[in-house]
């Protein structure tokens, strides 16, 4: 254990270090500061909310919406923010990284943890309306311990694979823009997934972040929430295909950014 | 001071190539396209180092010198570990801390305070150690009133400062220090030389990299030149400057021919005479400056002139035969040809020199103003700052208390 913390001494300086100058600078200057952090999803969550559950009614039929809903966003928002914040992590970087040799991999842990923290604050806003919503929690909640993992393992998968790609292609960050705007709508968020053919619906939960968003709803809002165990008629084994990919996509994209990262201080 | 004999660096047949595509294909459309119409053709392979090996030892003061684009900068990184060879090994034992530049990862919205933090986890100290060492490093950059200022407040000198405090924290048994570290103001430097000797007394091992041949004479153990990529010699920092000033001086003879086509922008005047061939050769204490001068028209009263340049252009010295009292060739027939010999005290320092010759007549007429004919590289092994340094001598009489009354008489 000494060994290892020896080993990632640096690293975990490094780490700390990042993450509290990345706090700091986020919102500096700003009157609000950190709540901002709370009052961003919030604002969007009330916009989604009027357009999507007061307006077009599209979640009826499913009990405390609005915290479904903001369960979803907040969720996707974690995504979206450690992906496409990383996509130009490591060439934002570069001036360092020509004076300094550091391990690389601190840089997208550093924005990883960063939104972690945001994320957590945003549950504390979760809990609050769910305490307003008198949801309770049951036993089912503490699965969202092993989801959040999962997320957190998703996201810093695909920010490590395309920090190490834009260093080369600087197309990427267009191109996840795009994408991202895409899966937001092809990932049940706004919708529920009982709204959508079956047929379509088999193949979008299939997604990690579909799962994990469902899977969620399901533990914390209400068991009314269709998760991939049952868009599968009752098949417990459907779940090694979202965590699979989870796992594949986190070992390549490790491999590829150590193989590229040797060469980041010469490329960027 | 023998340094221990236990090798802390080893480089083994270090090869660095940097490949460069003509039109950088960072986009996926060039990936796409420019794949298929240039393969293998938009790209060209930079040499950045060739076979590169050495040994330092614990202890040793080890300077890298070599021309702009020798390689030695992109050695340096090698040597941090920024940068990955293509070819061959490196191996350093102890903890390496490099020194490209001065305040890495300082960040200018954040406050003084702030970024020692962020720098000191740069060099690798927990919060808890730059705690330690907070108060010692605003000392000694003299910066205790600034430090809830951000950075962006702060003015150069004293950003370089707080660097610079940093730095001399770093807790490194092999020290990488780029001539960054020589920059500055003279108060700024005195202090740099001052941490350098603290440094070698301490037995730390330091590589320097630098133009600077009076630090290597006076820091450096040992020495290593590097040109074109590769290690032109090894060896003691005396023997490592000389051939460094001889680079330049056969660069000069290489690229004569060039200068001859510019030269003819430099040099002006009626033609009606003109200077031959200009040598210029140092014998002993002597500077000679030989040319002759050929007349195509009858002149009279001509003033011939020599100036010597210094590389930045300031006029060291000048003279003319009217000055120095010639013996009286003023008048030229027509097709008439002098040779001339300048002879002069070699009164100048280490460095480069240029030769301007004039050939006018007393009423103004310019028949040939050529400059910069001629240059020539002294070399002295020591060196001051002066352009020149003629000889000078100290003579000192010691008086002794009780003779002093019989001076004051005086």
């Amino acid at each position: 254990m000494h060994k290892l913390t020896q080993r990632y001494r640096y690293s975990i300086i490094l780490l700390k270090q990042l993450v509290k100058t990345d706090f700091k600078l986020r919102y500096q200057g700003s009157t609000l500061g950190y709540i901002w952090s709370l009052l961003r999803p919030l604002l969007l969550f009330a916009t989604l909310y009027f357009v999507f559950a007061v307006f077009l009614n599209i979640g009826r039929g499913i009990p405390h919406y609005p915290q479904y809903l903001l369960l979803g966003i907040v969720l996707w928002n974690y995504f979206a923010e450690v992906t496409g914040g990383s996509v130009a992590a490591i060439v934002g970087k570069g001036d360092l990284l020509r004076k300094i040799n550091f391990p690389k991999y601190v840089i997208i842990l550093a924005g990883s943890f960063s939104a972690f923290i945001n994320l957590l604050l945003n549950f504390i806003v979760i809990g609050f309306f769910m305490a307003m919503g008198h949801i309770g929690l049951t036993w089912h909640a503490l699965l969202i311990i092993p989801l959040v993992a999962e997320l957190f393992i998703f996201s810093i998968a695909v920010a490590f694979f395309l920090s190490a790609l834009f260093v080369r292609f600087r197309d990427v960050s267009y191109i996840w823009e795009v994408i991202l705007q895409a899966a937001f709508y092809a990932t049940p968020i706004l919708y529920p997934l009982t709204r959508i053919p079956h047929r379509y619906a088999k193949v979008l939960i299939l997604s990690p972040m579909a799962q994990i968003i469902q899977d969620a709803r399901h533990s914390l809002i209400t068991p009314h929430t269709q998760t991939i165990y049952q868009v599968y008629g009752g098949d417990r084994w459907i779940w090694a295909i979202p965590l699979g990919v989870t796992l594949l996509i986190a070992v390549l994209a490790a491999k590829y950014f150590r193989s590229r990262s040797k060469y980041f201080a010469e490329e960027v | 001071m023998e340094p221990d004999e236990e090798v802390v660096i080893r480089v083994e047949n270090i090869s660095k190539d940097f490949v460069l595509p003509h039109e950088k294909a960072n986009s996926l459309k060039s990936l796409f396209t420019g794949a298929a119409k240039t393969r293998g053709k938009g790209k060209e392979t930079q040499h950045a180092l060739k076979d590169i090996s050495f040994e330092i030892k614990k202890g040793e003061f080890f300077g890298i010198v070599g021309r702009n684009g020798s390689g030695k900068s992109t050695l340096l990184k090698i040597l941090a570990g920024i940068y990955q060879p293509n070819a061959g090994k490196t191996y350093t034992k102890g903890k390496l801390v490099p020194f490209i530049e001065l305040g890495v990862g300082f960040n200018a919205e954040l406050t003084g305070r702030e970024n020692v933090y962020l720098n000191g986890a740069m060099l690798g100290f927990t919060r808890q150690e730059v705690d330690s060492m907070y108060d010692d490093i605003v000392a000694f950059a003299e910066l205790e009133r600034f430090m809830d200022q951000k950075l962006k407040n702060y003015s150069s000198g004293m950003e370089v400062r707080l660097a610079f405090s940093m730095a001399v924290r770093a807790d490194a048994d092999i020290l990488l220090i780029d001539e960054v570290l020589a920059v500055g103001d003279a108060d700024f430097q005195r202090k740099c030389f001052n941490y350098f000797r603290k440094l070698k007394k301490n037995k730390k091992t330091i590589i320097f990299v630098t133009h600077d041949m009076n630090a290597v004479r006076e820091y450096c153990d040992r020495a290593l030149l590097i040109e074109n990529n590769k290690i032109l010699d090894i060896g003691k920092p005396e023997d490592i400057a000389q051939e460094y000033a001889q680079l330049f001086l056969d660069n000069d003879k290489s690229s004569d021919e060039d200068d001859g086509q510019t030269g003819h922008n430099k040099r002006w005047g009626t033609g009606d005479a003109k200077f031959s061939k200009v040598n210029v050769q140092q014998s002993g204490d002597k500077i000679i400056i030989t040319t002759g001068i050929s007349s195509r028209a009858a002149i009279e009263r001509m003033i011939y002139g020599v100036h010597i340049f210094s590389t930045n252009g300031s006029e060291l010295t000048a003279t003319n035969n009217r000055m120095i009292s010639a013996p009286d060739i003023s008048d030229l027939a027509e097709g008439d040809e002098i040779s001339l010999t300048w002879e002069m005290l070699n009164i100048f320092n280490d460095g480069k020199y240029f030769v301007t010759l004039t050939l006018v007549d007393s009423v103004g007429t310019v028949f040939d103003w050529d400059n910069e004919a001629a240059s020539f590289i002294v070399k002295r092994p020591q060196r001051s700052t002066t352009p020149i340094m003629p000889p000078i001598s100290v003579e000192t009489q010691l008086v002794k208390k009780g003779e002093r009354k019989d001076r004051s008489h005086d």
